[in-house]
């Protein structure tokens, strides 16, 4: 499969996750921001970083890019859509995912090798992980505190849209522990650690990350 | 003059006709810093009284920061080292913005430490957060991607409510502004002592890498190339602050020029980044230099003078933040995010549309002459006109007094080897207990946890490893590994051996992960230049460096020197810190530096003297700093070194012994992995387990012939001692006591919240 990976003004782990693509067997497609042209991949990540150094609310100015009108589009027509840490922030924005990321509750960035556990192993993303499967990834965020009114969290938990949930210990104060997000469709990802960061052995927290990347390859989307 | 009079609000321009015409004019060189002799030879110089713009610009880059007028008849002595590192010749060296070496397959690595000790502490977060930004800038002005940053930082001590003020902005600043970067913080250093209590120290180091083709060197040349200056707007913040913060002691009442702190923009310095390095892929670069201290002033003067000739600049082309600033302010200005460069006419046209393909802002500013000048207008009036080399290169060199202090002797003569040391295993395990956990030993994890340290996905090794280690190339595997030391109490016991230690702690360091030394960088912390007790410490840890160096084959590529680290009387402690680069080739093959697996031989490399002087143990236990630090053997790290590297794929870990001794380098091996140990000590435990003796390391082997390694460290002349076996939940010292690493761990990782929440 071709997954496009958007550079947006800022963004850091764009590299990292086209990598992870790459060693997950399928091909990476570099996006730039400010073209409305998804080059005909198959699904798209929005990687991590700093999108417009964040000095607005994170995510809410790279959420008009030109690619995103693209992305929104496709992403509302059913193609699998991954956003991790800026790009989870980035989704909200766009509303392709409910609810929003605020400050960490201790008010520092925070940057730890940590637990979750798979809560939703039926997304493009997450189906090569086993449903309860326990993986350890790197968490790296200042801005990772998942918020969203009761009704709104009842309805997500409801639903089953929780796909990860920290374990051990809540490292940004997020609601019910919600490391990361699906839509209602099931093809939208939002997660706050980086998976891309534990693919290899050598660099990173192990291996835990590579099912995001490999999900993809296992089920097709058509 | 009449149809571009300035606004009634402002002093008339200044200009060098008025400057003629008006030879006898008072002007404010005494508050810019300058000295009566500096001000008499800036007259000299240009035949006249300097402009307020010219004396703008002499009075910042004559300043100590930029001028090193103090320090640079001791620095010479570094170009005395043979340029070549163990691998070859390096491809520049010092006097660029930082020193490049090859590290094989067509790579070369930039790197460079500097300080940003004083705005830090004015204004921690964006003290530290500027650093970061400077000396990425330096990098990438060599055409390198940078991929790490480290900070050895200095506080007072933990319990001090200046250090809660100054430490979590400090820590704050390098995250939120390297994070931000997208740059992994590999390492660096954490220690506490009270000198530094108002004189915390922020030394920032940069890793960047390059193929050789790719190597860009600062200059001027081509008489018509268009000088271009592109970033973030010039503002208000920052001026002076190198002549004014960075060049004056902070009397007891603190400073006074809050302002003079820049501000960051990290998101800026990621575009400036993507924007440079694409500026270079393209070719249309001819020559490039970043702004930091002195802005505008050093970067004019800096090119001007490297290259074949002058250059004219229009200073009211440069883009603004704030319209109503002088012609003074913006030569002044150290407005962060910015970069210069030199331009081919042709090439214009592209390098501007990749500025603005990264949304960077782009502005001609001057072109290259063949004047010989330096000449700058305001809206077409001349307000400078120097030789560009009187103020870049020609200015003031001092040959500051300096004397063996009166208290050297005293001080050395009260050893801690006289100390009262604990007896029983049982005071053995207290005093074990209460050195993990002690703020320079302890875990530093709620500093690091504030970084960063994944991004790029190139991280093999970093905190708390005894080197951070960063993979280069993915298809070769080839790596680089960098460790910063320097233990400041060794060098106030003896500045010469001190500096000698901090190489041998940072060369080993790098050397226990696999890899093999190749150069230095320095970032020299010390007092007043004006107290010759301090300048005789600066001068003695200079001399070390060089003759350490010298014997250990590796150059000095560049570096910084930070004075005027003091509070009234009181100078910090001579803090030469050291920062070693290393090349493996196989990262894959780095050795770890905590216990892998339980059922493995603990193995201890090198020689142990009785050497409590000056060491942590001291410190904690007695709060006492006397008499001679441990022996500097260089042959014995180089052997170590080379025995290190022909055991990568035979130990499964290695781990330095410094701070603490061989209790603390067994502790952290136990603590981060969870794996415990037992040894048997042979002689006295305590001084075993206490004593800080040099070139020295722990090592762990598997299924290895003990008679084979006792045969290869023969070889390379290193003694090994058997200490015992890896396994079990407890550290366990044979006949003395045994300790859970569970409450070691407990120990060690509870300082830091208890104290910073």
């Amino acid at each position: 499969m071709k997954v496009g990976v958007v550079t947006f003004p800022g963004s850091l782990d764009d590299v990292d996750a086209q990598r992870a693509v790459r060693i997950g067997g399928n091909e990476a497609v570099a996006l730039w921001h400010g073209d409305a042209d998804l080059k005909g991949v198959d699904a798209v990540i929005l990687p991590g970083g700093f999108s417009y150094g964040d000095y607005l609310r994170c995510g809410a100015i790279s959420r008009f890019a030109p690619v995103m009108t693209e992305v929104i589009a496709k992403a509302q027509q059913g193609m699998p859509v991954l956003g991790i840490c800026n790009g989870f922030q980035i989704l909200c924005e766009s509303h392709l995912l409910p609810g929003a990321l605020i400050r960490n509750h201790h008010r520092k960035f925070v940057c730890r090798d940590q637990l979750l556990r798979i809560e939703n192993n039926r997304t493009p993303w997450t189906s090569a992980y086993d449903q309860g499967q326990e993986i350890r990834i790197v968490l790296k965020n200042g801005e990772g505190g998942f918020v969203a009114d009761a009704a709104t969290l009842a309805r997500i938990e409801g639903e089953g849209q929780v796909v990860a949930r920290y374990l051990e210990m809540n490292p940004n104060g997020s609601l019910n522990d919600i490391a990361g997000l699906t839509n209602e469709r099931g093809n939208v990802v939002g997660l706050m650690p980086h998976p891309e960061h534990a693919v290899e052995e050598l660099t990173g927290s192990g291996l835990d990350g590579l099912g995001f990347f490999t999900s993809l390859v296992e089920r097709s989307f058509a | 003059m009449a149809d571009s009079a300035p606004a009634p609000s402002r002093p008339a321009l200044d200009t060098v006709a008025v400057a003629t015409g008006d030879p006898e004019r008072e002007q404010p060189w005494a508050d810019l810093g300058l000295k009566t002799d500096e001000y008499d030879r800036i007259k000299e110089i240009l035949g006249r009284r300097p402009t307020s713009s010219e004396l703008a610009m002499y009075s910042v880059m004559w300043s100590e920061h930029c001028s090193y007028k103090s320090s640079k008849v001791h620095l010479k002595q570094f170009g005395e080292i043979p340029q070549v590192t163990p691998i070859g010749p390096m491809l520049a060296g010092i006097g660029e913005n930082a020193g490049v070496l090859d590290i094989g397959q067509g790579y070369a690595v930039s790197f460079k430490v500097e300080s940003h000790n004083h705005p830090s502490y004015v204004e921690p977060y964006q003290g530290a957060a500027t650093g970061i930004g400077g000396i990425v800038r330096d990098i990438i002005a060599m055409g390198a991607r940078p991929v790490a940053v480290m900070d050895p930082l200095r506080f007072g001590p933990l319990d001090a409510d200046d250090t809660h003020r100054v430490l979590p902005g400090i820590v704050a600043g390098v995250g939120g502004y390297g994070n931000c970067l997208g740059l992994p913080n590999i390492g660096g250093e954490a220690v506490f002592d009270e000198t530094y209590l108002g004189n915390p120290l922020v030394n920032a180091l940069c890793v960047g890498v390059l193929r050789h083709e790719d190597l860009h060197l600062a200059n001027a040349t081509g008489k018509g190339n268009l000088v271009i200056l592109y970033g973030a707007r010039t503002g208000g913040d920052g001026i002076g602050g190198v002549s004014v913060l960075a060049s004056e002691t902070f009397d007891a009442d603190g400073p006074a020029k809050r302002p003079a702190v820049q501000v960051g923009d990290p998101f800026m310095e990621k575009l400036l980044i993507e924007c440079t390095l694409e500026l270079f892929a393209a070719h249309v670069v001819a020559g490039i230099q970043d702004l930091g201290g002195a802005g505008l002033s050093c970067a004019t003067s800096e090119l001007a003078s490297a290259g074949d000739g002058g250059m004219h600049v229009h200073l009211d082309k440069v883009p603004l933040r704030d319209s109503t600033l002088s012609p003074e302010e913006i030569l002044m200005s150290e407005s962060q995010e910015r970069m210069m460069a030199v331009v081919e006419p042709a090439n214009v046209d592209a390098f501007l549309a990749i500025c603005a393909k990264w949304d960077v802002e782009a502005a001609v500013i001057g072109e290259v002459t063949d004047t010989g000048r330096l000449e700058i207008d305001w809206h077409g009036q001349r307000v400078v006109d120097v030789p560009p080399g009187t103020v870049a290169h020609e200015g003031p060199v001092y040959n500051r007094p300096f004397a063996r202090p009166d208290w050297q002797d005293a001080l050395q003569a009260d050893k801690a080897e006289a100390l009262a040391r604990p007896t029983t295993g049982e005071e053995l395990k207290a005093t074990l207990l209460q050195l993990v956990a002690s703020p320079n030993l302890c875990d530093k994890s709620w500093i690091t946890d504030q970084y960063d340290r994944y991004v790029q996905g190139n991280t093999v090794l970093a905190q708390p490893s005894d080197s951070g280690m960063i993979r280069v190339d993915e298809e070769s595997n080839l790596g680089v590994a960098v460790a910063t030391d320097c233990n400041g109490r060794f060098a106030k016991l003896d500045p010469y051996a001190g500096a000698q230690l901090a190489l041998s702690e940072a060369y080993r360091n790098v050397a226990t992960g696999g890899a093999m030394p190749l150069a230095v960088s320095d970032c020299l912390n010390f007092g007043s230049p004006e107290d010759p007790d301090v300048m005789w410490q600066f001068a003695e840890a200079c001399r070390g460096l060089k003759d350490a160096c010298l014997e250990l084959g590796i150059p000095v590529t560049g570096g910084n020197v930070s004075l005027y680290n003091q509070t009234g009387e009181t100078a910090i402690l001579p803090t030469p810190v050291v920062a070693v680069l290393g090349v493996i080739d196989d990262v894959r093959r780095r050795t770890p530096s905590s216990f892998q697996a339980a059922g493995e031989q603990i193995v201890l490399l090198g020689t142990t003297r009785e050497e409590l002087s000056g060491s942590e143990w001291a410190n904690v236990v007695h709060g006492h700093l006397g008499g001679l630090p441990p022996q500097v053997d260089l042959d014995a790290e180089r052997n170590l070194a080379r025995l290190l590297k022909d055991l990568v794929g035979v130990a499964t870990s290695a781990h330095d012994l410094s701070d603490g001794g061989l209790a603390q380098t067994l502790a952290e091996g136990a603590m981060v992995s969870g794996i415990g140990a037992t040894v048997t000590l042979e002689g006295d435990a305590f001084v075993a387990l206490f004593t800080e003796s040099v070139a020295r390391a722990v090592i762990t082997v598997e299924d290895v012939d003990i008679e084979e390694l006792r045969a290869l460290c023969a070889r390379h002349d290193v003694p090994m001692t058997e200490l015992g076996t890896t396994g079990g939940d407890a550290l366990v010292v044979e006949g003395q006591f045994d300790v859970a690493v569970a409450d070691l761990r407990d120990a060690w990782t509870a300082t830091l919240p208890a104290a910073l929440g």
